[in-house]
């Protein structure tokens, strides 16, 4: 009988060993599946996220180096019709602990469709789609970079305090564009506010001349718009060009002037913007981010670095406090939403949408650079509309 | 031909009232002045990019599908000499002269073996060039958006309104296209050289019999449609951005222009260019979501009056 226990007590010790052990090995090498445009228009913020991540990780690996990190990365080419099939790769053939992705926000609604209510961690680092953290909001869905909201609500306050009562809007008609459009209205007609006009031009349509001819001729107060990227950067000197500058003030979601000014040069000098981040920000964690990035990369970082770098930051204080093992998803999710991450441009936590709740600043291109003036929200929190979390 | 082009007049003429009248939004004479300016200065430089590719297309019935990689090419290298020499004219000099010499080498190299060849493989080959100019366009210069100053001589704008000025670069801008068109009158209507390339167009074994080297024609040909398109790439970097896949975009747009136009006629190219240009820009303000779609709703009216293009040969 005793025989027979011990017998029986050794095949269940054996057992168990080997089961335990192969989980050991298992969560002995963490799988981080990265989707980045990095080709293509998009391939500018999206590298820039990547390299963010990358800092991250390799602060990790010289850190508190316990687990093997398996990068796989794919580029998304920012099309949104590709993000379905790569990230079921992701999550079927690799079988991923972390995605980090996108950029572009088609490409996340695309890849929200497939990682919704999954085990694997998504972590977003860049695109603003409101439903991500809103009616699609998940348990293991996060982002560490803004809701389209966040940063053009608190402009239409600023205007209303500088004295502007009507405005003329203008964006691109997609996502980002409207959503951004619709947050200043929100709080700009609320105070009192009047939109002369609202645009919204076929995205990525740059043919901006025609309508700032038409600006000129509305001549409102002051002019709110939402672009980012080349096409920011041409409006801005369009509007440079059309001697509207000095006239009519420009003002935007912090898009306008990000990784962009030098395409600019003098033509952006005045225009006013709100952002979650801001170069210049003196606080002690951006200056120590900015040099360690400038060391590794050979040139300064942006938004889309700092967001990417807050992405890496979550996943290492993540296998940090669970000491690498990450079998336990729930426990990933509940030790990740009460994060407090060090970032760059201000300690944040997590609303419970699982969005940033952030500072966003007023910023105004002063000598070719984004100067900090002051702050235009303190730990702004997005709604979450439609989230049931 | 006058016929064709009052038809093409009158249609867009037409789509205009129609749009204004639907939506109650009508424009001061002085809106409506500066509005045809912006338009007449886009469709301009519309026609320079187009005019290589419909000459091309006609002399050598080549779809050269890399058209606007070449745009692309000539304002990457106008950046790229700007930064490193600070002017703008050895700048533009250099980068058209590279273009010229690219367009030789791509028409010796790659384009001569397919003239024998049937349509897909043309298309195929031009679409290869595409990616390969995407993806020289990344490694040497960089996903960043960058920009070109306007040259000091031309940065000023000449008041227009009470608060806008109308900026003078554009204005030369425009002059230039018109130069070009000009000298692209003068070239194919008055010069031995002209006469070839319209007799090549027409029957390219006679040409052949009657002595002339038509291969070191077409090479000529090509190149210069290739330097067009750089030209026109070097001279709106001011006004433009220069992002990765502004070739494309700018490609898209000139297919419509040669296909109102007429494959392979200049003329054809310069009415339909001022006229999608102005349309376009019209209808950006009447409908700005439908800016763009506008544009393809013109050329398919077009060709169901005229299916070979305004001009067609």
């Amino acid at each position: 009988m005793s025989k027979c226990v011990t017998y029986f007590a050794a095949l269940a010790l054996g057992f168990s060993l080997s089961f335990s052990s192969s989980i050991a090995f298992a969560s002995s090498v963490i799988k981080i599946g990265v989707m980045q445009p990095l080709s293509g228009v998009y391939a500018g913020p999206g590298q820039s996220g990547l390299n963010g991540l990358l800092l991250a990780l390799k602060e990790y690996e010289t850190n508190a180096h316990q687990n093997e990190i398996d990068l796989i990365i794919l580029d998304t080419e920012a099309k949104p019709a590709r993000a379905p099939e790569l990230a079921t790769s992701l999550l079927e053939q690799h079988k991923v602990d972390f995605v980090v992705g996108p950029a572009h926000s088609g490409v996340a609604m695309g890849m929200i469709k497939v990682l919704r209510e999954k085990d694997t961690v998504m972590i977003i680092p860049n695109a603003g789609a409101a439903a991500a953290t809103g009616s699609l909001c998940s348990p293991n869905i996060f982002r560490t970079s803004f809701s389209s909201w966040q940063p053009s609500y608190p402009m239409g306050k600023v205007a209303l305090e500088k004295g502007y009562r009507d405005v003329y809007l203008i964006s691109w008609n997609y996502g980002m564009g409207r959503e951004s459009l619709e947050a200043f209205e929100e709080s700009f007609k609320a105070g009192g506010g009047n939109v002369v006009k609202k645009v919204l031009l076929p995205f990525p349509s740059t043919n901006f001349q025609p309508h700032i001819s038409d600006i000129a001729a509305q001549d409102p107060d002051a002019v709110f718009v939402f672009f980012a990227g080349g096409g920011g950067a041409k409006f801005v000197k369009d509007y440079d060009a059309s001697g509207l500058r000095g006239n009519i003030p420009l003002l935007g979601s912090g898009f306008l002037t990000e990784g962009n000014l030098e395409a600019q040069a003098e033509a952006a000098e005045g225009v006013i913007t709100t952002l979650h981040y801001a170069e210049q920000l003196e606080l002690q964690k951006n200056l120590e981010f900015r040099e360690a990035f400038h060391n590794e990369y050979g040139h300064y970082p942006d938004i889309y670095a700092v967001q990417g770098y807050d992405a890496g930051q979550a996943i290492n204080m993540t296998l940090n406090e669970l000491n690498g093992d990450v079998s336990d998803k729930r426990a990933v999710i509940d030790v990740m939403e009460k994060l407090t991450i060090d970032s760059p441009r201000g300690a944040f936590t997590f609303s419970r949408g699982h969005n940033p709740i952030q500072n966003i600043y007023l910023r105004e291109v002063i000598d070719g650079a984004n100067v900090v003036t002051g702050l235009a929200a303190e730990a702004l929190e997005d709604p979450a509309r439609g989230c049931k979390l | 031909m006058l016929f064709a082009g009052g038809q093409g007049g009158l249609l867009s003429l037409f789509i205009l009232y129609c749009g204004e009248v639907s939506l109650g939004y009508f424009m001061t004479a002085e809106l409506i002045i500066v509005q045809v300016l912006n338009g007449i200065q886009y469709g301009l430089l519309l026609f320079l990019i187009a005019s290589g590719l419909t000459l091309v297309l006609g002399v050598m019935g080549i779809l050269n599908l890399a058209h606007g990689s070449m745009y692309m090419v000539g304002a990457y290298l106008m950046w790229y000499f700007v930064t490193v020499t600070g002017s703008f004219t050895v700048s533009a000099a250099l980068s058209a002269t590279i273009a010229l010499s690219l367009g030789i080498l791509i028409e010796r190299v790659l384009i001569q073996r397919f003239y024998n060849r049937n349509h897909l493989d043309q298309v195929l080959v031009t679409i290869g060039m595409i990616l390969v100019f995407n993806s020289l366009q990344s490694i040497l210069f960089g996903n960043d958006p960058y920009g070109v100053p306007v040259p000091d001589a031309l940065d000023g704008g000449i008041p227009l309104t009470n608060n806008s000025t109308y900026a003078v670069y554009r204005i030369f801008v425009a002059v230039i296209c018109v130069g070009i068109a000009g000298l692209l009158y003068f070239v194919i209507g008055r010069t031995r050289l002209g006469m070839m390339i319209r007799a090549g167009k027409s029957n390219r074994e006679m040409v052949e019999a009657l002595g002339v080297n038509i291969k070191s024609l077409y090479t000529i040909v090509f190149a210069f449609g290739v330097m067009l398109a750089a030209i026109a790439g070097i001279i709106a970097s001011p006004i433009s951005s220069i992002v990765p896949g502004m070739g494309e975009s700018v490609l898209i747009t000139c297919f419509v222009v040669v296909v109102i136009g007429g494959m392979g006629s200049i003329k054809g190219a310069f009415i339909a260019a001022l006229l999608v240009g102005l349309i376009s820009t019209f209808f950006s303000i009447l409908m700005p979501s439908m800016a763009n779609m506008i544009i393809y709703i013109f050329m398919i009216l077009v060709l169901l009056i005229k299916p070979q293009g305004l001009f067609a040969k």
